[in-house]
């Protein structure tokens, strides 16, 4: 079975296979011939040299698991090198031969009772490396022994392999009581030790959120806070890392560890000093303000702070990264040092953008003369990004700091003048946030900007022209006919120039209605019938029939006055921001993104928080604020399918065999009463339900919103629609789940094409486990046994969770249920479609193969509610190419039973809204693999036809959707 | 944790494959070099994410270390890893290039796996490492019982940077102070920012396990015993030439080797450690006040129409007489555009070099409160490039016998209580070197 598994999977799992010339002189057939021939040969020093061969070809890549038996063979060795290349070679290819690995497993055993405690650790290092079952089972004895060595050295080892043992088999590890074992190694009187055994408690830990392993209470506290003094600096940092887990009871405690805490701030590992930094930085918040110690605390973070910044330059940005954490959490730690930020002209580019970032956050009334010098010295140099960047710094200084608006306006002026194409264009961007900022105020300068609308080349620059000549229509002479001009290639510009030059024409058209009516008239057909664009689209009827209507709301509302945009920009939300300032020195801190965003599986999933004191008054903000649902959204780094990094994961980044833990077993007896819900509820909610709100109700809103420039549309967007969709399109929060809807059983594998084996099959998700459902009929004459599923690579990474329960033969013209949980850690392939899974099924007969298709909603996590302020965002943000409509045909259920009915397959709507008897529903799923796709209903009373826009980052799986929206709603 | 490390050759191939967890594949290997060795833009930070892979990477010469991860480790413990990797590499066989990696790719191997178990770095103290793996391969079989279990406790032990049992016939010691002073000026004379980075460095030869106390001019430590707070301090053995300059100075943060008991510091200031045996750094420290800057560049650009440009740079030397500045090098960036350059100084030579877009001027010896002077035509070729030239700053480089933070060793003192010897038996020598850091002056 285990050898036909990875036929599936071998040839993509040497497929790589690289030369290098100085240990591959030949690469003639012969060569692992010969090698087989010098690891047999008698002479020692022949063999070593043989086996330094096999390592060599192994590190480049080539496949020399041909010689494993002979290699196994040079073990028995008093040559302790020969050994140790032996065992690396054991630790890669022990898993592709795990019958030949048996016969290392003797030497292994006889290894952990040598009198060399050298040997001994390197025995039981080794074996928990080889994750073979059958070994692990003889490394249990070994491992005990070893966790009671009365030498250090073995038991600092033996603590680690805890860890590997539980990686491979977590129940055994409980069982056989190796938990207890290294609870008490924490109490170990050799601090290496120690440090070992908090670093795989803490590990362990990790994957049991609940299970209060780590048990960190005050004894074990003062444990580890002296052995923090004694232990080597790697072993300082494991144990800073679990200190910062632990919640002190109160503020005396809290303060008790700072103290032990603060004299790491002074080692030479900069890993320490983050490490440390995080413990104090978290502890701090138990600590009452007014307490002088907390005072000193903060003056004593800042020296250490800025020495990282004399680390080597990967350290430096590690340091970087974290410092514009904790800047934001709490400024007044480095106010006062600014100039250790200025960029040097030697710096790598990805330090410069970082200090650049921490400058304007630092930036304030007291030192922005020396900041904007710099800022407009940076300004001049090579690389682009980085003047760009330095440009837009400029500008937020003069948002930021109102005092420097004017010195800043005349510096971007000056930048202007040098005409290098992108320092204009960045500078033109600002400058309209400056404007929006500070009305009235600085727009002598737009004769200026005006020169220079030919040389404008991007859409962000080109919409913040159009938007400030819209805006200030009245001032410019001649607005139309630079906004004509624009008009001429309008179906060429981008969505972001056309949004924006249609809001300004209307805008232009409020202002000077006599001369522009043409013009309006022509932007307004653009938009409305020569586009296919929605976004524009619907703009510009709104507009249309504004204008048409009632002219006077028309210019209430596009002219309204806007909202001000904000000092403070980029600034990581509240709750994200905790959780990263728990996460200082971590890979989270770098990425400024929760580990769930980045690690698989269980790992990381639980959220940090900071626990402040009661009696401390600062105040935290509260964590329903639909935060939680912003960490969860899908982050950059998870690559979209489709471009270079998407093609990388069908790389296979993870080995075949799947480690996860067998999902629960499914409740099988609740599908009855699910499916009776499920008729019976239907009839019943779509008679209940009312269509809610009227017309567009928040009009004056919406409007306002509209007319600003898409760069400030968070602030201006969100605000007033969410406002209105609170209180005049929420749901009432009709929480009625209805039952999945499970497709019946189709045959899959027709008997004539196995020997008699007929499968059909369905897919069924719940309570959030994944089923795969299989009728298996023998209609052969003879028994059939032995059975076993596999499924190749596919686009979700579904893969069986256990071995197929199929416990009694099958006899002829019987038929069996089967159910087969499936987990969706397996190895991931783009499929054609999307949804397609290629299975083979094995049994005393045959191997047989065949492919179905699952139903897309079997993948929609029972999480998948979106919050509607991320709704908003994440639909914004992602691109409309990403957009796609279909058509659903011939549906016949209202708006909310629609809703209720998709709810059943996690497919949740967040918002309603009716405009004109349309009921348009906003819904979100979120697929196991971390994509969300965000969908737009529309439903008009009394036509069977349903339109649906769908959105997603990878918009290869909007199709597939689609499929089952159609199949749900028509079932 | 770590999940493998990688090291790679210039042209991507892998001379180093280390594989600690089961997440990791062979084929991030791969994508390593697909995405951010061979990737087509440089790559723009030292952490990469790839496929939910984290790849962190340092470089040294041309060769690539790449630590693996899938896992939301500790980043900056990862870097100083590979940065301990490199010191230990380079400590066992030399500067670290292709040529000397897969020379030693076995004993790099060895050396991975014990420093690194499961992706948890372990003792990397090359002092303590080479005590048991060795370029010929294990020590193991000769070993005694003792010396076996002698080893593992220091490798594990509270002191893993030294071994019991050192002996010397002659008990020495060498204190090297070396600063680098680093400078941000403007084309005013404005000083923007400033600081010393320095280093105590110690070669100890002493006997057995020595007890060791350092005391240098730190503001806090001196004003406390004016006040006469402490009187523990009396040993006046003035061991820094001359008591010449500033009393003392402050430091504005400081770190130490892990031998230096940090809790002694952080209670009452003393740096008290049983140094690591051999070359080993004790301290860095920094500093940004009363900062003596050995030289002031008072640079004057001027630009006569469009192809020409006229520059006089003049240094002037800011200490004592009697002292002499040495390997003096001053860096005068010129236009990609130069076609031409006339260089006249005063002293030293001049040199225009197309290939670095500089004119670059040394100077072997200048002496303290001295001037010099250096002027320049550069002929420039007509270009139509609208944008103007970035002016890079003007930067220096030289070396000075002095700290010119103001650091003075006053005293280190050797205990030694199961030998017999005492601290004035150790020969003691302290050296004073202030370098250039980034020493710049804008233009």
């Amino acid at each position: 079975m285990q050898e036909w598994a990875n036929q599936l999977c071998e040839n993509r799992q040497f497929g790589s296979k690289m030369t290098d010339s100085k240990y591959f002189t030949t690469t003639k057939k012969g060569e692992i011939f010969e090698l087989k021939a010098e690891l047999n040969s008698d002479k020692k020093e022949k063999k070593k040299e043989a086996v330094k061969k096999v390592i060599a070809s192994m590190t480049v890549g080539k496949d020399v698991s041909a010689l494993f038996p002979d290699v196994v063979n040079c073990m028995q060795t008093d040559n302790l090198e020969l050994k140790k290349l032996v065992y690396l070679y054991l630790m890669n290819y022990a898993k592709s031969q795990p019958d030949m690995a048996i016969m290392a497993v003797n030497t292994f055993v006889k290894d952990c009772e040598d009198l060399n405690p050298l040997i001994r650790a390197l025995a039981v290092r080794t074996m928990g490396c080889i994750r073979v079952d059958k070994i692990t089972e003889y490394l249990c004895e070994p491992l005990r022994k070893c966790l009671k060595d009365e030498d250090p050295y073995v038991r600092k080892t033996a603590a680690v392999c805890v860890a590997k043992l539980h990686d491979i088999n977590a129940q055994l590890v409980e069982d056989q009581g190796f938990l207890d074992t290294l609870k008490d190694l924490i109490s170990d009187s050799n601090p290496m030790v120690v440090a070992n055994a908090v670093a795989a408690l803490s590990e362990i830990a990790e994957s049991h959120p609940n299970s209060n392993l780590l048990d960190l209470n005050p004894q074990t506290i003062n444990k580890l806070l002296t052995a923090l003094n004694e232990c080597t600096e790697w072993g300082q940092i494991f144990i800073l890392d679990c200190l910062a887990n632990y919640s002190p009871r109160d503020d005396r405690e809290s303060q008790s560890i700072c103290e032990r805490v603060t004299p790491r701030l002074s080692h030479a590992n900069s890993a320490v000093v983050l490490s440390a930094v995080k413990v104090l930085m978290k502890f701090m918040e138990m600590l009452p303000k007014d307490l002088d110690y907390y005072g000193t605390l903060l003056k004593k973070l800042a020296p250490p702070l800025v020495t990282l910044l004399s680390a080597e330059p990967e350290l430096q940005y590690v340091a970087l990264r974290n410092i514009n954490l904790i800047v934001q959490r709490r400024p007044e730690i480095l106010k006062h040092e600014m100039k250790v930020f200025f960029v040097k002209y030697n710096d790598p580019i990805y330090v410069k953008l970082e200090k650049l970032d921490i400058m304007i956050r630092l930036a304030s009334q007291a030192n922005i003369a020396q900041v904007l010098a710099e800022l407009k010295e940076y300004a001049t140099e090579v690389d682009v990004d980085f003047v760009r960047k330095a440009v837009r710094a400029i500008g937020r200084c003069a948002i930021k700091v109102e005092q420097s608006a004017e010195r800043c306006v005349s510096t971007l002026l000056d930048l202007i003048q040098t005409k290098v194409n992108y320092v204009v264009q960045e500078a033109i961007v600002v400058i309209k946030d400056i404007f929006r900022k500070y009305p009235n105020k600085y727009e002598s300068v737009i004769a200026t900007l005006c020169e220079h609308l030919e040389s404008l080349d991007e859409p962000e620059a080109r919409a913040a022209m159009i938007w400030i000549v819209g805006e200030y229509a009245e001032r410019i002479d001649n607005a139309d006919e630079l906004l004509e001009s624009f008009l001429e290639g309008f179906h060429d510009e981008s969505t972001q120039v056309q949004l924006q030059l249609l809001t300004a024409i209307v805008k232009l058209f409020l202002k000077k209605p006599t001369e522009t009516q043409e013009l309006v008239q022509q932007v307004l057909s653009l938009a409305t019938q020569d586009s296919d664009n929605p976004d524009l689209r619907d703009r510009g009827y709104i507009y249309w029939r504004l204008l048409s209507t009632d002219p006077v709301a028309a210019k209430e509302v596009v002219l309204a006055e806007k909202p001000l945009i904000s000092e403070e920009t980029d600034l990581i939300e509240p709750t994200l921001l905790e959780e990263l300032i728990c996460h200082i020195g971590t890979l989270a801190s770098v990425y400024h993104k929760p580990p769930s965003a980045f690690v698989e599986g269980s790992r990381g999933v639980q959220h940090k928080r900071l626990t402040s004191s009661a009696g401390s008054g600062e105040s935290v903000e509260s964590p329903d604020t639909g935060s939680a649902a912003v960490s969860e959204a899908p982050p950059a780094v998870i690559p979209s399918q489709g471009d270079l990094l998407g093609d990388l994961l069908n790389l296979d980044l993870t080995p075949p065999t799947s480690t996860g833990p067998p999902p629960a077993a499914a409740p099988g007896m609740q599908l009855g009463a699910m499916d009776l819900l499920g008729g019976g509820l239907d009839s019943l909610m779509g008679d209940e339900s009312e269509p809610l709100g009227g017309d567009i109700g928040g009009s004056p809103a919406m409007g306002a919103g509209f007319g600003a420039p898409p760069a400030a549309m968070p602030a201006s967007f969100n605000a007033p629609i969410s406002g209105g969709l609170d209180d005049l399109f929420d749901l009432g929060g009709g929480g009625m789940t209805m039952g999945t809807y499970i497709p019946p059983k189709t045959v899959w594998l027709p008997a004539m094409k196995a020997k008699g084996l007929e499968i059909s099959g369905t897919f069924v998700r719940r309570s959030g486990v994944i089923q795969m459902e299989m009728t298996l009929n023998n209609k052969a004459m003879s028994v059939m046994s032995d059975f076993a599923i596999q499924f190749n690579r596919n686009s979700f990474g579904l893969a069986p969770a256990g071995p197929l329960q199929i416990l009694t033969p099958i006899s002829p013209n019987q038929s069996i249920e089967a159910a087969l949980p499936l987990s969706t850690v397996g190895p991931v392939m783009k499929m054609e479609p999307l949804n397609n899974l290629q299975v083979a099924v094995k049994n005393n007969i045959d191997v047989f193969y065949f492919s179905c298709q699952y139903p897309i909603s079997m993948l929609f996590l029972e999480d998948g509610k979106m919050e509607r302020q991320v709704f908003l965002a994440t639909w914004k943000d992602i691109p409309n190419e990403n957009e796609s409509q279909f058509q659903i045909k011939d549906c016949h259920l209202n708006s909310d039973a629609a809703s209720n009915k998709l709810q059943g397959s996690n497919i949740f709507t967040i918002a309603k809204r009716t405009v004109e008897g349309q009921d348009m529903l906003y819904q979100s799923m979120k697929l196991t693999n971390g994509i969300w796709v965000l969908a737009e209903l529309r439903v008009q009373a009394g036509n069977p036809n349903y339109t649906i826009s769908l959105k997603c980052r990878a918009p290869e799986v909007s199709q597939c959707v689609f499929q089952n929206y159609e199949t749900v709603l028509k079932n | 944790m770590i999940g493998g490390l990688f090291i790679y050759n210039h042209k991507g191939e892998v001379l180093i494959s280390r594989v600690y967890r089961d997440d990791i594949g062979r084929n991030a290997v791969d994508a390593f070099r697909v995405n951010v060795i061979h990737a087509r833009q440089q790559v723009r930070s030292p952490v990469t994410n790839i496929a939910r892979t984290s790849f962190f990477h340092v470089k040294r010469s041309n060769i690539w270390l790449a630590a693996v991860t899938k896992q939301n480790v500790n980043a900056a413990m990862v870097f100083e890893f590979l940065y301990k990797m490199c010191d230990v590499m380079t400590a066992y066989f030399g500067k670290i290039s292709e040529e000397n990696i897969k020379n030693n790719f076995v004993l790099i191997y060895e050396l991975l796996d014990e420093i690194l178990d499961f992706g948890y770095p372990q003792n990397s103290e090359t002092g303590a490492l080479k005590t048991f793996i060795t370029q010929q391969g294990i020590k193991g079989q000769h070993q005694t019982k003792e010396e076996q279990s002698q080893i593992t406790s220091q490798v594990t032990g509270q002191i893993g940077w030294r071994r019991e049992g050192i002996k010397y016939r002659r008990n020495e010691l060498f204190l090297d102070v070396l600063e680098s002073v680093n400078l941000l000026m403007s084309p005013q004379g404005q000083v923007l920012s400033a600081h010393v980075s320095g280093r105590v460095v110690m070669k100890s030869y002493l006997s057995g396990m020595p007890e060791c106390k350092f005391g240098m001019n730190d503001k806090i430590v001196i004003d406390k015993q004016g006040k006469g707070g402490t009187t523990e301090d009396t040993g006046k053995s003035d061991l820094g030439g001359g008591s010449s300059g500033k009393q003392s100075i402050a430091i504005d943060d400081c770190t130490f080797h892990q031998c230096v008991r940090l809790s002694k510091f952080d209670s009452e200031r003393s740096i008290s450690f049983i140094p690591p045996d051999g070359e080993y750094e004790l301290m860095r420290y920094r500093t940004t006040k009363d900062i003596i800057l050995p030289f002031r560049v008072i640079p004057l650009v001027r630009e006569v129409g469009r192809t020409k440009l006229e520059v006089k740079v003049v240094i002037k030397s800011n200490f004592k007489p009697s002292l002499l500045a040495q390997k003096i090098e001053v860096r005068i960036p010129t236009p990609l555009n130069t076609s031409g350059v006339q260089v006249i100084c005063m002293k030293g030579k001049a040199k225009y070099k197309a290939s670095e877009n500089a004119i670059v001027w040394k100077i072997k010896r200048m002496a303290g409160m001295k001037e010099s002077q250096i002027s320049a035509e550069i002929e420039l070729l007509p270009t139509n490039d609208k944008k103007k030239w970035a002016r890079p700053p003007i930067s220096m480089n030289f070396e000075v016998p002095f700290a010119p933070s103001g650091l003075k060793v006053r005293y280190l003192k050797v205990f030694e209580s199961k030998l017999n010897y005492s601290d004035h038996d150790v020969i003691k020598w302290v050296r004073y070197i202030g370098r250039s850091g980034i020493y710049e002056t804008r233009c």
